[in-house]
């Protein structure tokens, strides 16, 4: 399964590392960027800082930032339920960091790598989809396809760049 | 040593067909070798796409600065720029130090 541009983004309810569950409609926020992403893969650790100095960015916004991990604990032992709960301790992320232990979520989306970026709006309605930006090798990009399409959402615009690549560590699915 | 679930291979074979000019070893074969099952990551103890060797030692190995107990899997590895920088791929001047090193232990 994917989610095509326009189409309405599957709701879920996943738990955060504390054990909060987050869905995706459940306060009406004007813009919610969903980012699959995990612990190992170097593109993903390569483009997290961006994501997160967006999230901070946008924290005073009607934005709020989901970071899901989709990834196989069993055959990948760093993306335990538990190592994403070490992370979070250790770095103190502003935004929630979700285990989709059963993968349900990550196929509903059709997620591809880590990263892969989903910006929705309050509609529910996917507005962009794909890579932070142009370069994880380049920290001066600052996630800029996704800012761009978080500020055009929020200022009622369909995004100039709607769908890219996602480019990164394919998801790493149970067998 | 290379996995299909990495997009980092072309960038890797690109750098270090660069490292290898830069030393003098432009006219070096450069074997490739995929890996395709967790059973041929442990017997050829592959920690991560790509993992490269020179005269068969591992290249951060051949630095001091080995995958360690890193398990091996199919995998991006994770390598350290010299700025700090997380990447896909070594950094080119690892490359060339690992390049140099092995040119002198073969002297």
């Amino acid at each position: 399964m994917s989610v095509d541009i326009g189409d309405p983004a599957p709701d879920f309810v996943l738990p955060d590392t504390a054990g909060e569950g987050w869905s995706l409609r459940d306060d009406g926020t004007a813009v919610t960027v969903v980012v699959f992403t995990c612990n190992h893969c170097p593109y993903a650790l390569a483009w997290h800082d961006r994501i997160v100095d967006a999230a901070r960015d946008y924290a005073d916004s009607d934005v709020r930032f989901l970071a899901i991990n989709a990834n196989d604990a069993e055959r990948y032992p760093r993306d335990s339920y538990e190592a994403m709960q070490a992370r979070v301790a250790r770095e103190g992320w502003p935004m929630p960091y979700l285990h989709d232990a059963t993968q349900e979520v990550a196929r509903a989306y059709g997620a591809k790598t880590t990263p892969d970026v989903f910006v929705i709006d309050a509609a529910g309605a996917l507005r962009y989809r794909g890579a932070p930006d142009s370069d994880y090798d380049d920290p001066t990009q600052r996630a800029a396809w996704l800012r761009d399409a978080v500020d055009a959402v929020l200022a009622g615009r369909t995004p100039e760049r709607s769908q890219t690549p996602p480019v990164g560590c394919s998801i790493k699915w149970r067998r | 040593m290379w996995w299909e679930g990495c997009p980092s291979t072309e960038r890797a074979l690109s750098e270090l067909r660069d490292a290898l000019s830069d030393v003098g070893l432009g006219g070096e074969e450069v074997r490739m070798r995929e890996i395709r099952t967790d059973e041929q990551a442990a017997a050829a103890r592959f920690t991560g796409s790509p993992t490269i060797l020179i005269e068969g030692v591992e290249l951060m190995a051949a630095l001091g600065r080995g995958a360690g107990d890193e398990p091996a899997a199919l995998n991006c590895r994770v390598y350290a720029r010299r700025d700090g920088r997380v990447s896909p791929t070594p950094d080119p001047q690892d490359l060339r130090d690992a390049l140099r090193a092995a040119i002198d232990r073969e002297e």
